[in-house]
């Protein structure tokens, strides 16, 4: 499976407060989570958002609360992956369980910019900037994780097991 | 420590970092903001009901007493999903208290327990020898269905705590030092385990608050042996069985580090990440603040209380601030009360409000308007945590605020001796 979208960057520890601002949380409705996705580090970014986008980040994305609605935001504002250094661990297993794929790779966090068009093949983990030509190699995603995504997340892919 | 916890309740003889293994749940935590969501996904999968009625709690205290409506809507769903599922530990508003700090009162949370909630800060438990971490709604919905979990096998980082703290010098500040050590990813995916002399002299609400921000170092848990004071805390509060986990004397960890208690000061986090941290003597200019905040899973306790009021007592908030002070339960409301702590505050000018996350996350009860500034017993300072974008959050102990909400600035309760 592939995607291949624009790349919004951002730094290092990343939290779930500006991910979903709490303010938001007495919904859990994804359209209206996507809504304000990213709008305390990035206001423009709701704006800006195609289907198919990435967000590339530095190290311990995700730091933070357990709200599921973080990755729920991410994914329901079309962003097709997410890239960084590093992610908290909360927030990884979020990720994977709502079905938005999420790959670990520091030379591809500090190899990608803003604006960048980049490409990812989650069979080989590989990840190609088209903008600069330049290629990386994440961790290519186990069976069972393709196949979670697949689903769109944890329960549908145990529902699609029995 | 964490090893053996996970091992056993895996079945195995044994466990090593990096293993992945599926555990039993001695209990599944869920609140208003994360239950519904839970909830909504458990409605979607095949298996109905759930594993264990009695394993599982659901404590509304992030928006409640309902801040809204769509918070009032979330709170329903949770309590009818409790009574079409007989949920034993479901606490409704006038029982419940912040899930962190009402969990191990209710004697639901001892020793060697595997605990999973959908809350970050359910890492507090390990003050008590658990081990317990936050994960996701739908982790938390997997939970309450099979009662079982996927874990991997965390590693650990070894913290020897040595030393007495001085006065004025809390759990807060020891967590706070250690955040500001090894920063924010500190800890990331691994256990902390805390050992040595100085435990003794931490009470159990000091452990629960350096426990509860083990998350803020990256922490998958973090987790204290079990010595009197804390048997004497579950024998106190539970009739359930416990089981005491120690560590080998040949264990691995991946890193380890000694903190004298005694050298410690008053440590306060500056916005906007709880690693940028500064002690009271590093704080050369005035930082004027308009607001205090003193409660949350961290430092509502009733010791908290016991010490801000000490430093409250007989005298008054700045003026123009405001002081907002927040027990985490019915029952430490209670023992406030009868000690006479709530008088305190209210002679000095703060308001008292009825158990509930509210500002710590920014939900309502305190929120900061553009271009403020907060000293809060909190756990998190993010870029617009507690309000709009351009507010500040400081991260301190309940003697720091307090002395703060006194002066009008950042201060340590010995600028009050002065």
């Amino acid at each position: 499976m592939n995607v291949k979208g624009t790349v919004f960057k951002y730094g290092d520890n990343v939290d779930t407060d500006v991910i979903i601002p709490a303010r938001y949380l007495n919904s859990s409705d994804p359209g209206e989570l996507a809504a304000h996705c990213m709008e305390d580090i990035d206001k423009d970014f709701i704006k800006k958002v195609k289907k198919g986008d990435l967000i590339v980040a530095r190290k311990n994305f995700g730091c933070g609360s357990s709200r599921e609605h973080a990755p729920i935001a991410i994914k329901a504002a079309g962003v097709s992956c997410v890239i960084a250094e590093t992610f908290a661990r909360i927030f990884y297993r979020n990720a994977i369980n709502i079905g938005l794929p999420i790959i670990e790779c520091p030379e591809a966090a500090a190899g990608i910019e803003a604006g960048d068009e980049v490409e990812v093949d989650f069979d080989s983990g590989i990840i190609r900037n088209l903008t600069r030509g330049t290629t990386f190699k994440g961790q290519a995603f186990p069976e069972f994780m393709q196949k979670i995504i697949a689903c769109g997340g944890l329960i549908p892919y145990i529902n699609s097991k029995e | 420590m964490t090893q053996k916890i996970l091992a056993a309740a895996a079945g195995l003889d044994k466990v090593e970092a990096g293993q992945l293994i599926e555990a039993k749940l001695d209990l599944v935590l869920g609140n208003d903001i994360t239950s519904p969501v839970a909830i909504h996904e458990m409605d979607k999968m095949k298996v109905q009901g759930v594993f264990d009625k009695d394993k599982i709690a659901l404590v509304p205290d992030h928006f409640v007493p309902n801040k809204d409506i769509k918070s009032a809507e979330h709170c329903k769903c949770v309590r009818e999903f409790a009574k079409k599922h007989e949920i034993t530990n479901y606490f409704e508003v006038g029982e419940m208290g912040i899930e962190h700090a009402l969990l191990p009162e209710k004697g639901l949370t001892v020793a060697g327990d595997v605990i999973i909630g959908a809350d970050s800060h359910t890492c507090t438990y390990g003050a008590l020898g658990a081990f317990s971490t936050g994960v996701g709604s739908t982790d938390m919905a997997a939970g309450m269905a099979t009662g079982k979990a996927w874990f991997k096998v965390p590693s650990a980082i070894r913290f020897h705590l040595v030393g007495k703290p001085a006065k004025w010098v809390s759990g807060k500040d020891v967590i706070l030092h250690i955040i500001g050590m090894i920063g924010v990813d500190g800890a990331l995916y691994q256990s902390m385990e805390f050992v040595g002399e100085g435990i003794s002299y931490l009470s159990m609400d000091d452990r629960f608050t350096i426990a509860n921000m083990a998350i803020e170092a990256g922490g998958k848990n973090g987790i204290f042996p079990v010595d009197e004071k804390a048997e004497a805390y579950m024998r106190e509060h539970s009739s359930r069985p416990y089981k005491i986990y120690t560590a080998d004397e040949d264990a691995v960890y991946e890193a380890e580090y000694t903190i004298d208690l005694s050298a410690l000061r008053p440590t306060i986090a500056f916005p906007h990440l709880p690693e940028n941290t500064h002690t009271i003597d590093e704080i050369k200019e005035d930082i004027a603040i308009d607001q205090v905040v003193i409660g949350s899973c961290t430092n509502g306790r009733l010791e908290d209380l016991r010490t801000a009021a000490e430093v409250l007592q007989g005298r008054h908030v700045a003026k123009g601030m405001r002081c907002i002070v927040i027990p985490a339960t019915q029952s430490i409301y209670m023992q406030a009360m009868e000690e006479g702590l709530l008088k305190t505050f209210l002679q000095a000018g703060a308001v008292v409000s009825t158990p509930t996350c509210g500002p710590c996350l920014g939900g309502y009860m305190g929120i900061l308007a553009e271009g403020e500034r907060c000293v809060s017993t909190t756990n998190r300072n993010f870029v617009g945590r507690m309000g709009h974008v351009n507010s500040e959050v400081y991260l301190a102990s309940p003697a720091v605020a307090a002395a703060s909400a006194v002066l009008g600035k950042i201060a340590s309760p010995k600028q009050l001796e002065a």
